[in-house]
């Protein structure tokens, strides 16, 4: 026996290979999505500000920094801290182009990945070495919300880190030092912070829809996204009628809201925020930057953890996953 | 020692037909089996079921798993390459090569490197870049490379050149096989691999039909080509099966006295082809 091909292999090696093997397969969507999106997305703002420049310039307006400069050394503590407020409201809601790309990536991603190996018969491949079905399941589910949200959050980082160094050096051309009012190492990474805590919360909200999706793409012999999108809308649309014809007493919006939009949307990142609540603060007069900071707070996500909403979504998706595990032990007439 | 393989009772429905229907058989360590059977008859099903990857009726014991229950660790002591079981296109070689390095806990990186430096495979290629015989290439050297008990192997040459074909079994005689590994293998290039057999399984219908090791089947059958003159005393002797060739017969036998049939004409042994088309026959009608 040949003793120098014994390697050490532990589970949680394997799983890891395994979440690795996804970002090779899904290099693309995962990695360069975000980040492209961030490039286009600065390079957008320096076309916008070269257009703001050569403007100014022909219509003989002076952006006179001095001024702007008295301005600032006119602000109070409070006014500081009102615009760095804003100033973090409009860095998170910039990723917004990169969260609807990661919603898009994902959604396609959990759909095809228990069925696309399945359609190219690579699955027996994958099937000839020793690893469990619940592994590499559970690897795709790992992928899809944890690795793909993360390298998303890098995107949107390297997007604002992207837009302060343009404005600071837009404002250090007319003469301003933007430094101590756009650069706040505090503001800044207590704000990745909690764009890196709400991965593992996004992630468990969209557990119904990851579960959903997978269990289609577990079970799909064709077009997993016919089953996956139709059949929800589908029953949607009977309940809406049959409420329309007034013979069943289900809330056709609760379905709507509850069973289809948690099957197909919960990978929106922060589509668990109550935006009700958002709403009623804009109703009150609340500064609308300050009640968007309260609908990310840290007790807005404990609240979320203590919902039936959320916790009922957890432990459907939880059901879900487990049914497409099995299906994927079961569905292997791939290989005729 | 042990069979590799036991199946008792092995059976498979498919809605209304038996794919398997109650097969017995046993394959023991360091053999090379082929399992050789028509369209249909049930190879790949039974291959299946030897895998882990179906659901069966009776007995199977793989090195002595349940492959329904134990199907992750039986493959860390079985291999297996098909035509159909393809390497995904997207996969880069390096990046199979260091995936299988860290899954498998039989694999030598070094094995396999040196398998991979006899071919123009380059690491940095991905699967798609690569011809269908590169592809079975890098499969081989993957799968040479696991030290594992069982290799099964299905139609593993199938619409390969015949360089690439002869290279194949080359490197698993050369390379690979020795007496503690088992290589079970379903080919219809039967001509090509029967050398390299010691043991056949006929399977028709779902049946086996015939189960023995090379030197059997080379003391049960023989072939005679026998002149006109001699062709009914040759029929009266019951042959398996008959063929015309340059106005002559050729008759195959199967457990008949050797010196017996020398005298009818010119004795020979029969091709595994031969004898499988003498098996068949009938399978189509």
């Amino acid at each position: 026996m040949n003793t120098s091909s014994m390697n050490t292999i532990t589970p949680m090696g394997k799983f890891l290979w395994q979440v690795k093997r996804e970002f090779w397969e899904h290099r693309g969507g995962f990695f360069w999505t975000p980040l492209i999106i961030a490039a286009v997305m600065l390079a957008f703002m320096v076309m916008g500000l070269v257009t703001a420049e050569f403007t100014a310039h022909q219509h003989g307006i002076d952006i006179n920094g001095i001024h702007l400069d008295q301005l600032a050394s006119h602000l109070d503590a409070e006014a500081v801290a009102k615009f760095q407020g804003a100033l973090d409201v409009g860095l998170i809601t910039m990723g917004m182009p990169i969260r609807i790309a990661l919603f898009v990536v994902v959604f396609f991603y959990a759909l095809g990945a228990l069925y696309n190996d399945r359609a190219d018969r690579s699955v027996l491949f994958w099937k000839s070495l020793p690893l469990s079905d619940t592994q590499a399941v559970l690897s795709k589910v790992a992928a899809g919300l944890i690795l793909a949200p993360a390298l998303a959050v890098l995107g949107m980082i390297v997007l604002q880190l992207g837009f302060l160094v343009l404005f600071t050096l837009y404002a250090a051309l007319h003469g301003i030092n933007a430094l101590p009012y756009l650069w706040s190492p505090t503001h800044l990474v207590a704000m990745w912070i909690k764009l890196a805590v709400l991965i593992p919360v996004n992630a468990l909200w969209a557990l119904p829809t990851m579960g959903w999706l997978l269990l289609c793409s577990s079970y799909a012999r064709s077009k997993p996204f016919l089953w996956a999108v139709m059949l929800p809308i589908v029953t949607g649309v009977i309940i809406s009628w049959m409420q329309l014809m007034q013979s069943f007493s289900l809330q056709s919006g609760w379905f709507w809201r509850h069973i289809v939009g948690r099957l197909l949307l919960s990978l929106i990142p922060e589509s668990w925020v109550n935006l009700d609540s958002l709403r009623a603060l804009d109703h009150a007069g609340a500064d609308p930057s300050m009640a968007l900071g309260n609908l990310l707070s840290f007790g807005a996500i404990a609240d979320q953890f203590a919902s039936p909403n959320f916790l009922i979504g957890v432990a459907a998706g939880t059901v879900m996953i487990a049914a497409a595990i099995w299906l994927r032990r079961m569905r292997v007439e791939a290989y005729a | 020692m042990t069979a590799v393989v036991q199946a008792k009772g092995l059976s498979k429905r498919y809605g209304n037909s038996l794919a398997l229907d109650n097969v017995n058989f046993d394959i023991e360590p360091g053999r090379i089996v082929g399992l050789v059977g028509p369209n249909g008859a049930g190879k790949t099903t039974a291959l299946k079921a030897i895998l882990g990857l179906a659901e069966f009726d009776g007995q199977l014991s793989v090195l002595g798993l349940d492959p329904r229950t134990h199907r992750t660790e039986l493959m860390q002591q079985v291999c297996f390459i098909a035509d159909v079981a393809v390497l995904p296109r997207w996969l880069r070689v390096g990046d199979a090569v260091d995936f299988v390095g860290g899954v498998h806990p039989r694999f030598s990186r070094e094995k396999c490197a040196r398998l991979l430096a006899r071919t123009k495979i380059k690491p940095t290629q991905r699967v798609r870049e690569l011809s269908k015989g590169m592809i079975v290439q890098l499969h081989l050297a993957l799968v040479m490379a696991i030290d594992a008990k069982l290799l099964v192997l299905d139609e593993p040459t199938l619409g390969l050149d015949i360089l690439y074909r002869k290279e194949f079994y080359n490197n698993l005689l050369g390379d690979y096989f020795d007496e503690q590994k088992t290589i079970l293998v379903t080919t219809h290039q039967i001509e090509e691999i029967e050398h390299i057999l010691t043991d056949l399984l006929f399977i028709k219908e779902g049946r086996i039909v015939l189960d023995a090791t090379m030197e059997d089947v080379s003391e049960r059958f023989a072939e005679v080509m026998v002149n006109p003159d001699k062709a009914d005393a040759a029929r009266a002797l019951k042959p398996l099966y008959e063929r015309q060739i340059f106005g002559k017969s050729i008759f195959l036998f199967d457990g008949v006295d050797k010196t017996r049939l020398a005298v009818l004409g010119e004795l020979s042994k029969p091709s595994v082809a031969d004898l499988f088309v003498a098996t068949m026959q009938g399978t189509y009608a």
